[in-house]
């Protein structure tokens, strides 16, 4: 028997074409293959139309700082000659104080031109904050869909707080219990009042962020003569890795190494009602960063925008307890006191550049507000009351969900490359998965795939090879 | 005993419903959330009278009208940064002496000069 699921599932392409006001179809070429770049620029906007988007909304042209004291702290474990300088963009800075602002104008902007009297976005990050505020000046009304609670009513104090940070945005914000079923709910709500789709994953969110990959490599190259050697990206959905690679490489910047970075979750079920509290980071974690990059186009729109493997050079895990740490020694010795999970990529990047050369220059490109909830504080209490045991020590005995180690020392910080190879391998096994059974990949999609996953058409059809084995 | 909570006309309230119940969630859910209703709690503007628990009708600020149980009258928020974390306490201290050390290591390295505080 058909659910009340099931019904509205069945339905999901009509409401969100209609929600979306654009038609994906026009796209495709084949079962696996589409028309990226076609697609990035359906909107018609160029990217300086876009900066003159941002400017109006208050977002963009946030400061980039050296970071003088946590460079030479990472040069005092590094071996001779080594400890590259250390930037960040503080995308705190933003009006609802994330990068999530740069997504969020352009999604607002267009909703207000198409005349759409509201938006709908279901997310519980900052992306909702940078929704609602966006919408609050754009006059639109606005419905943030969390996943808040698990089935006890305990609510993830970072996803808490974002819901208050929302309404005080002037947002409903409609709080569900854990399950994927929050998309179910969206497209309801999106059938029923009319509202545009304000996706995370549409052109018009991902092309926002090129201006970060922009403003990055202009503003290095005044600085310092040059463009950026690495630029290290926080990691979850692949927007941030995808909008800023694509900004980097617009503003001529094609040499910078794109280093994405995630909190290591591994073993950590993301439906699962248990696990839900037993996390303390809510985004920027591999839970989002290795589905979502091995088969981008599971998002809630039928080609997602953000493609984050046809960028990524490295791909860097870091442990919570390694992240916590970093964020307490940046508010102590630079001054910023920002959120954890925005800290992600700078956790990386300070195992990276005590590898690199002096001369080498590593911009991290975000950090986001903090405050109640949020703060590496409040994480680390609520995980404690969850039974998390939380201790100092080596961040090796790190295990999702059962202990949380925070580092003794700067030294102990030590990112893991996680395989990106066999990430490449993945997508491509799930691209063919997503096709009609039996169908068999042209040289288009040979072409289309080596793209895809910035690789070339002789591994793509290596590893369909060795599929067609399996 | 004390004072039942009741929401009256046009207070600011939430409501608790059930979207779906366990038989009728997505497939592939882990067990320990399958045998779980998916929950939902929306606030609103109270279009008549209730008791906690009992069945209520809001208007959201958006103005779409929900009906579910009465689970807060004025709901607050209730996150706080809590006590100091005993792990990290010391991070202040310890690297802030760290980086001085390697800075006049470094600055006896370079000319024997002593270096200045944040600067370089």
């Amino acid at each position: 028997m058909a659910t009340k699921f099931d019904a509205i599932m069945a339905r999901r392409g009509e409401i969100m074409r209609k929600a979306l006001g654009m038609d994906y179809s026009e796209f495709e070429l084949s079962p696996i293959s589409f028309d990226y770049e076609r697609m990035m620029g359906a909107h018609g906007y160029s990217l300086d139309e876009i900066v003159a988007i941002q400017t109006r909304a208050g977002v963009g042209s946030t400061p980039l700082l050296e970071l003088k004291n946590l460079t030479d702290l990472v040069r005092s474990v590094s071996e001779p000659g080594k400890g590259a300088r250390i930037f960040v963009k503080d995308e705190a800075a933003n009006l609802a104080g994330a990068f999530k602002d740069r997504r969020a104008s352009v999604s607002i902007f267009v909703a207000r031109e198409k005349g759409y009297e509201g938006v709908i976005a279901a997310t519980s990050g900052n992306y909702g904050a940078a929704v609602a505020s966006q919408a609050a000046r754009n006059g639109l009304k606005c419905i943030i869909v969390q996943e808040t609670f698990d089935s006890r009513h305990i609510g993830q104090p970072e996803i808490v707080e974002k819901g208050r940070i929302c309404e005080a945005y002037g947002a409903e914000v409609v709080q569900l219990t854990v399950g994927p079923e929050l998309f179910f709910h969206m497209v309801e709500l999106l059938d029923v009042t009319g509202y545009f789709a304000a996706s995370l994953y549409s052109s018009f969110g991902v092309s926002g962020i090129e201006t970060l990959g922009l403003e990055i490599a202009r503003e290095m190259e005044h600085l310092t003569g040059a463009f950026p050697t690495h630029v290290v990206i926080t990691h979850a959905g692949g927007g941030n890795t995808t909008g800023t690679a694509r900004g980097l490489e617009r503003a001529g910047a094609t040499d910078t190494q794109i280093v994405s970075a995630s909190v290591d979750l591994s073993g950590l079920h993301m439906a699962s009602d248990v696990d839900f509290n037993r996390k303390s980071f809510t985004t920027g974690h591999t839970g989002f960063g290795v589905p979502f990059a091995t088969w981008p186009d599971r998002a809630d729109v039928p080609r997602n925008a953000a493609r984050p493997l046809r960028y990524i050079d490295r791909y860097l895990t870091v442990t919570q307890g390694e992240v916590f740490y970093i964020t307490e020694a940046m508010a102590k010795l630079e001054g910023l006191e920002r959120g954890p999970a925005g800290n992600t990529a700078m956790t990386a990047a300070v195992s990276l550049a005590r590898d690199l050369p002096r001369d080498a220059t590593v911009v991290v490109q975000e950090t986001e507000y903090t405050g109640a909830g949020k703060h590496h504080w409040s994480q680390l209490n609520f995980a404690k009351e969850m039974g998390v045991e939380v201790r100092a020590g080596n961040p090796e005995e790190n295990a999702p969900g059962k202990v949380i180690v925070v580092p003794e020392g700067v030294e102990q910080v030590r990112a893991k490359d996680f395989d990106v190879a066999r990430m490449r391998r993945s997508y491509i096994r799930n691209a063919l998965k997503n096709a009609p059974e039996g169908y068999a990949p042209t040289s288009d999609d040979v072409e289309f795939l080596a793209a895809d996953t910035k690789s070339d058409p002789e591994t793509v059809q290596a590893t369909l090879a060795e599929l067609r084995e399996a | 005993m004390a004072d039942e909570v009741r929401a009256r006309e046009g207070d600011w309230v939430e409501v608790e419903v059930k979207l779906l119940d366990p038989a009728d969630r997505s497939g592939n859910l882990p067990p320990e959330t399958a045998e779980k209703p998916l929950m939902m709690w929306v606030k609103g503007f109270a279009e008549g009278e209730a008791a906690l628990g009992e069945e209520l009708t809001i208007e959201t600020i958006t103005g779409r009208k929900v009906t579910g149980a009465l689970s807060a009258v004025n709901p607050g928020y209730y996150i706080t940064y809590g006590d100091p974390i005993p792990e990290l306490t010391h991070v202040g201290r310890d690297l802030r002496a760290r980086l001085a050390a390697f800075r006049r290591s470094e600055a006896g390295l370079a000319s024997g000069a002593t270096a200045e505080g944040g600067e370089r």
